[in-house]
């Protein structure tokens, strides 16, 4: 027994997959306590804000200690965040149509890109084939940049509450900096917000907890049923063993998954707690597991140790306890294996197709796919809002799949290589 | 020799089938045993013949197709499980191969322990158990401080067979079924466990069907042969009158199986 453990323990891929899920174990587990946030709390107004850390204006602006650097190219930088690659390729369409030769345009060097539109931009010049509307987009581009090259300092003032005039508070200078500790609000959002503004990396952690949660439950729930049963039928057999194979075949010829849809919805939205759906997987599922261990009963049964046991006085129990058990043991965590992270893809699927837990409570990895497809988050490409989804599903059954390679390994010398 | 006085066991018509339509194997044909008390019985047949299929019969591990089976002057009547265990407290075995006997998840001394219990011994003192435990192995030449807490796979196979045998010591059943207890042994071991088992069968005078493939060893060892092949009984009778005089072509083509150790071997033959 501890002989196999070991065993277990040096096989590379089952090593490999079982510190991938315990570090996500743990990361779930940690997590909360360094940041003890409820992860369906709406932080930001507004959808997918993306990711970066988040530092507040109006505290920045009034931070006791003003540093100033004079870093070269800042201006530079800043014109360049400014300017976006479409403004950009629509100068060089005007410019081009003005007759300006194209090797001289250079979009990715801002400076010289502006210095050639001031010295070349007339709003009036007509440019043949060139549509009214267009005519008016770039007047306004020409008036956007000309904000930008604006030089001065910023005027920070407040509303005098008597006289209704205003305040000057203080100067912001270009080369004014403040330093981002000493910024009373500022917010890691390490992977955005979701379309509701919620912090996407809170929420996604409490989903994993909460959907191994569901693979746990509903694993356990189909691997007990399965053992039972399989136990039940192989060993005892005759006519339990006939009904138990009559509903197992029953079972496999329905699609669980279609069984799994129709039971969600007729459950309703509110009655699908995630404890619930877990539930309904549980029992949705219990079938693949009952065939295998049923096998595997009906070869142990008329082995010499059972014979043995029953010579010694056993009684049926006690040899299916002790005589059976321990054999399809490693079977059965296997099982339960594959079990949990079946059941985590089922939850996924169903809350995909909207029959999943009740949104209002917990997300779980399902639900956050969901709400990112409702919401076109793909479309629109705002990948923090699925992409880390997806990576944590695959790296979970992905796991899960690996230790499981690795202990049929164990357990089956010949899979050896 | 045989107190031919009371039968112990008997079986009228003992027919075993596996499978049905193609895959019909007869392993037991109408096979007729009766074994009387004290005795010796052997069944000798090829790989096959169906002797283990009868043995587990007798055992009642395995269910007959046809047929009845007598114990001491009744018809055994096995259905219920509960029913089958009063009956192992008369009837005994040991396995063919030891490698497959025992749970590999059990520890020796639990083995030694259920033997001990079965006997009505669950209540005894730990150092009593201890002590019956100990006599058991020291009757097979096995030191008990060595066993335990080890497990019966870290056992050879012959260590094993005596275990088997120790068990058979402290369980003292009426019936013993030997199938091939030393087949999977080798020869030097074998006479030892022969010795062993032949002499507690004469301590505790228990009735013995002896299982082998091995003509020779059942003259040496059985009051009554019984030839089997192909699942049925092609000749009986005393041990002197089944290999002495051989009625039956394949009793005879088995006994010039044998290899006449006597005789010198023949090296240009080879
Ligand atoms: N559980 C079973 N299912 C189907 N066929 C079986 C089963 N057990 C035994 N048989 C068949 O019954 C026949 C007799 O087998 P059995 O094990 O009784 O032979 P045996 O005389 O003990 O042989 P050996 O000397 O090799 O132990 C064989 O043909 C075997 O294939
Ligand atoms: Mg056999």
């Amino acid at each position: 027994m501890k002989h196999t453990l070991r065993q277990v323990f040096r096989s590379g891929k089952f090593l490999f997959g079982f510190s991938i899920f315990v570090s996500l174990v743990l990361i779930v587990l940690i997590y909360p306590l360094l940041v003890p946030d409820d992860p369906l709390r709406i932080l930001g107004q507004g959808t997918f804000f993306p990711p970066g850390i988040y530092v507040n204006t109006y505290d920045s602006i009034n931070t006791s200690t003003k540093y100033t650097l004079n870093l070269p190219n800042a201006d530079v930088r800043r014109l360049e965040s400014k300017l976006s690659q479409e403004d950009r390729l629509a100068m060089r369409e005007w410019l081009i149509a003005a007759g300006i030769a194209e090797s001289e345009i250079d979009i990715e060097n801002t400076s010289s890109l502006l210095a050639l539109w001031n010295s070349n931009y007339d709003p009036k010049k007509s440019i043949p084939g060139m549509t009214n509307a267009r005519r008016n987009y770039f007047i306004r581009l020409n008036n956007s940049l000309k904000g930008l090259t604006m030089a001065g300092d910023l005027v920070v003032a407040s509303k005098n509450a008597e006289s209704g005039g205003l305040e000057d508070l203080g100067v912001v200078k270009d080369t004014d900096y403040v330093n981002i500790s000493e910024v009373a609000n500022v917010r890691l959002l390490l992977l955005g917000t979701d379309n509701f503004g919620r912090d996407m990396l809170t929420e996604l952690v409490t989903a994993t907890r909460v959907s191994l949660q569901i693979g746990f439950v509903a694993g356990l729930i189909a691997t007990l049923i399965g053992l039972t049963l399989g136990l039940l039928a192989g060993y005892v057999g005759g006519i339990v063993d006939d009904i138990i194979m009559f509903f197992t075949n029953l079972f496999t010829v329905i699609p669980s998954f279609v069984l799994l849809i129709l039971i969600s919805y007729s459950l309703g939205q509110e009655q699908r707690g995630a404890f619930t759906v877990a539930t309904v997987i549980g029992f949705t599922s219990w079938v693949w597991t009952t065939r295998a261990v049923r096998a595997q009963v009906v070869s142990l049964r008329n082995r010499d140790h059972v014979n043995l046991s029953k010579l010694s006085g056993h009684s049926i129990a006690h040899i299916i306890i002790h005589d059976i058990l321990p054999y399809i043991a490693s079977y059965v965590v296997m099982a339960l294996i594959l079990q949990i992270s079946s059941g985590i893809l089922a939850e996924a699927g169903l809350s995909i197709l909207g029959l999943g837990p009740k949104t209002t409570e917990v997300p779980t990895l399902g639900l956050i796919m969901r709400w990112a497809m409702i919401y076109q988050a793909h479309i629109q490409g705002n990948w923090w809002a699925y992409l880390p989804v997806l990576v944590t599903i695959a790296l979970i059954t992905f796991s899960m799949n690996l230790m499981n390679t690795g202990l049929d390994q164990v357990f089956n010398p010949a899979l050896r290589d | 020799m045989a107190k031919r006085e009371q039968i112990c066991l008997e079986a009228r018509g003992l027919t075993k089938v596996f499978g049905f339509g193609r895959n019909k194997t007869v392993a037991v044909d109408h096979v007729d045993l009766t074994l009387y008390e004290g005795e010796v019985v052997s069944i000798v047949g090829e790989s096959g013949s169906g002797k283990t299929t009868l043995a587990k019969i007798l055992l009642g591990l395995i269910n007959e197709t046809e047929g009845e089976v007598y114990f001491q002057g009744q018809k055994r009547d096995i259905r219920s499980y509960r029913q089958k265990q009063e009956y192992w407290k008369n009837i005994q075995a040991i396995f063919q191969d030891p490698f497959s006997s025992y749970n590999i998840f059990n520890k020796i001394d639990s083995v030694l322990l259920d033997c001990i219990h079965m006997r009505g011994g669950r209540r005894l003192p730990y150092e009593k158990k201890v002590e019956l435990m100990a006599e058991a192995c020291r009757f097979v030449n096995l030191k008990f401080e060595e066993l335990t807490n080890k497990y019966p796979f870290e056992l050879s196979g012959g260590q094993m067979q005596r275990l088997m045998i120790a068990r058979i010591f402290l369980l003292k059943p009426r019936i013993l079924v030997a199938d091939e207890p030393t087949s999977m042994i080798d020869a030097c071991s074998r006479a030892t466990i022969l010795d062993m088992l032949m002499q507690l069968r004469n301590e505790i005078g228990m009735t013995v069907i002896f299982i082998t493939h091995d003509i020779g060893l059942a003259y040496y060892v059985s009051d009554t042969v019984y030839i089997m092949e192909r699942g049925r009984f092609v000749e009986s009778g005393s041990a002197d009158k089944v290999i002495l005089t051989p009625s039956h072509p394949y009793t005879k083509r088995l006994i010039s199986d044998v290899p006449k150790i006597y005789e010198e071997w023949d090296l240009s033959t080879v």
